[in-house]
């Protein structure tokens, strides 16, 4: 038998907004402009937060937190594409996929506080508790979508993770369970290229992260993920495949993490102020507001106007978080399990 | 001598032990460019390389596991975990293969390796980040498990551990990385491994404890006529140590920072129950963490043995 050749793939990149705010028609999603323009809002909104968040840190008033800088249009863009009834499970540092899925605002602060009952998700949404585990929440994504099939319900499951939970057995096995059972799911790597000190070459030696898809017998994309049409598109498509049987996919955005890995780390100490400057005008806000703008859709002032806004709205958070009572020993059996055990009980009562 | 603390005091052993022995080598995520993100290993990358210093991908598992082949191969690896909390997806390489590697292949290959890894709580950290679960890992038969005190202690361990010719777990209490200092000497020494320290010297009651809470018994037992006996090693613990302290005072308190339920007090008081019980002139009480999952910030000082409870211990066993 001479050798033959068994199989070629492609992998392809995905951008639908450049940076200079310009759209390939083509591929621009249909949204009426309320819809782009709700996107902007929940953009402008996790900045806020997050520069929020940061600061309150900075003063004492939250523990360590993960900043999103950067990567609003990867979280914005992915869950804008989202039913209510879809399920999601998140890493740790998707608070904008939160807030657009309509996460109360003084609870996510609450969270990063270091007060897990902010960790019992409204019943409303389908959200599973942020995961510090890297990657280990991706199993449950696609245990998730096992159930799903099998009560043939119609919706799919996301499940969110980093450039470096890539690394991670549980991220292989889940994409390898996905696979071989065709799984109603969707897998949102967000890749912003850096694994706390770990640059995307040294957490991988793959061209693209979207190409680890191909070798488990499913489709795996490249989006900008500074563009929040492109990832936006590729969300939808993905979730309408999903929900049609056609199986799993794994959609890579590509992005930057804009700040440290947390408000614990320094990344000046490993990678240089010229690669996070070369980022900044790929700010995918400033992308937006190009977009928008060119339409006669944003000004200044109106940019303003919605900063301000989303001001006021964080302002009432933080006083509506900072007016909770703490919680009390008590609180540390609750839902340990169903039934405490006698040991447990009398813990409870102090002893 | 120079006041070191515990980040420092570990650093120069890593380095020393690095510069002595050409096969120790160190892997883990953030460990090299970044110096570990406690600091721990800063400067060792620049000083030995990048093949002796490897940022590996977030793979706890891989780093685990490719350990155990270094050290099989003839290498001295330091694995670090970043966090306790992240050594349980590394759980079976090192259950299923660290710690048997010299038994399953009848001595033909062992495993020489120090696994490093930041435990216990009190740094107001993400879930997690505030683990100490050592008693399911002095479980493991064929692993050695240390937990240093101070940073005196976490020196002489470290390098007793990076000269050990089996499986070393080294606990280091995150909580105390730069809270104490201590004198430490410049020079080479070793604290032998399974050896406990006498912290404190007293004759009314016994305290024994290790690791992340010596420093908080130590505070809480003065004005106490208390032994106080700091375990260090924690599998195999230095039984000898603790029936000398038991058969003088007849009382003990074991102070634990795990929740209770199968914690090592709960061995250390069996042990003093098989050994040494006519000895007792108390029921031997243990302080720990009720049995739930390590909080986060806001309950954690809810959760760990206050100094409050280890004296109200302390004042029960002394009526007796
Ligand atoms: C299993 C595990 N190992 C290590 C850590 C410590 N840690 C927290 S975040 C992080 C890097 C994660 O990188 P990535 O997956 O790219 O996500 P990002 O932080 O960039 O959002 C590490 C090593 C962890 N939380 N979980
Ligand atoms: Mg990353």
């Amino acid at each position: 038998m001479p050798e033959e050749l068994l199989a070629t793939y492609e992998v392809r990149r995905l951008g639908v907004l450049d940076p200079n705010g310009e759209v390939d028609q083509a591929l621009m999603p249909e949204l009426p402009d309320a819809e782009i323009w709700r996107m902007y809002q929940l953009m402008v909104l996790s900045r806020t937060f997050d520069e929020r968040a940061v600061s309150l840190q900075r003063e004492g008033r939250l523990g360590t937190y993960p900043p999103i800088r950067g990567q609003e249009a990867a979280q914005v863009g992915s869950a804008f594409a989202l039913a209510p009834s879809d399920w999601v499970f998140p890493s740790f540092r998707e608070m904008g996929a939160h807030l657009t899925l309509g996460c109360p605002i003084p609870q996510l602060l609450q969270y990063w506080t270091g007060d897990e009952r902010a960790q019992k998700v409204p019943a409303h949404l389908n959200i599973f508790p942020f995961c510090v585990a890297v990657g280990s929440q991706i199993p449950h994504a696609v245990g998730a979508a096992l159930a799903v099939r099998y009560r043939r319900d119609p919706v799919a499951v996301v499940a969110y993770f980093g450039d470096g939970a890539t690394s991670k057995g549980d991220f292989h096995e889940a994409m390898n369970l996905a696979g071989v059972f065709t799984l109603p799911i969707v897998f949102i790597c967000q890749n912003n290229q850096w694994a706390i000190s770990v640059p995307l070459k040294n957490q991988t030696a793959s061209g693209s992260l979207a190409q680890k898809a191909l070798a488990y017998g499913f489709d795996g994309v490249q989006v900008d993920g500074n563009d929040v049409f492109a990832v936006y598109r590729a969300t939808k498509q993905a979730l309408e495949k999903a929900k049609s049987g056609g199986g799993p996919t794994l959609i890579e955005c590509l992005t930057y993490r804009m700040a440290d890995h947390t408000t614990a780390d320094d990344a000046g100490r490993y990678r240089s102020n010229e690669e996070v400057a070369a980022w900044r005008d790929r700010d995918p806000i400033l992308r937006l507001e190009r977009f928008l703008a060119a339409r006669e859709l944003w000004s200044v002032e109106k940019g303003d106007e919605e900063k301000g806004r989303a001001t006021g709205v964080i302002d009432a958070a933080v006083r509506e978080m900072e007016a909770m009572p703490p919680p009390g020993a008590a609180e540390l059996f609750d839902g340990v399990q169903a039934k405490l055990t006698p040991r447990q009980e009398e813990q409870k009562r102090g002893r | 001598m120079a006041q070191l603390n515990m980040v420092q005091a570990i650093n120069q052993a890593l380095g020393d032990e690095m510069a002595r022995d050409d096969r120790v080598v160190l892997l883990g995520e953030d460990v090299g460019r970044d110096g570990g993100v406690f600091r721990v290993t800063e400067g060792l990358l620049e000083r030995f390389g990048a093949e002796r210093v490897l940022d590996t991908p977030l793979a706890e598992s891989a780093i685990m596991g490719a350990a155990i082949g270094m050290a099989a191969y003839g290498l001295r690896p330091v694995p670090e975990i970043q966090f306790m909390g992240f050594t349980y997806s590394a759980f079976e390489q090192l259950f299923a293969h660290a710690a048997r590697l010299r038994s399953r292949s009848r001595g033909r290959y062992s495993c020489p390796m120090v696994v490093r890894t930041p435990y216990g709580g009190g740094i107001k950290a993400p879930e997690l980040h505030e683990e100490s679960t050592e008693s399911i890992y002095c479980q493991i038969p064929g692993l050695k498990v240390v937990a240093p005190s101070g940073p005196y202690t976490a020196k002489g361990l470290l390098l007793a551990a990076l000269r050990d010719p089996d499986p070393v777990l080294f606990l280091e209490p995150t909580r105390l990385y730069r809270l104490l200092r201590e004198e430490v000497p410049e020079g080479d020494y070793v604290l032998e491994l399974g050896r406990a320290r006498l912290a404190r010297a007293g004759g009314a009651v016994t305290v024994i404890a290790w690791g992340s809470m010596l420093e908080r018994v130590l505070k809480s037992v003065e004005g106490y006529d208390a032994d106080v006996v700091d375990l260090l090693t924690l599998n195999p613990f230095d039984i000898e140590a603790i029936l000398g302290s038991v058969r003088k005072t007849g009382r003990v308190v074991i102070v634990q920072e795990a929740a209770k339920t199968c914690g090592l007090g709960a061995e250390i008081a069996a042990t003093i129950a098989e050994e040494a019980i006519l000895h007792l002139r108390a029921p031997i009480l243990r302080v720990t963490a009720p049995d739930v999952p390590v909080p986060l910030g806001k309950l954690i000082d809810h959760y760990l043995p206050s100094p409050e409870r280890i004296r109200a211990a302390l004042d029960e066993v002394l009526q007796y």
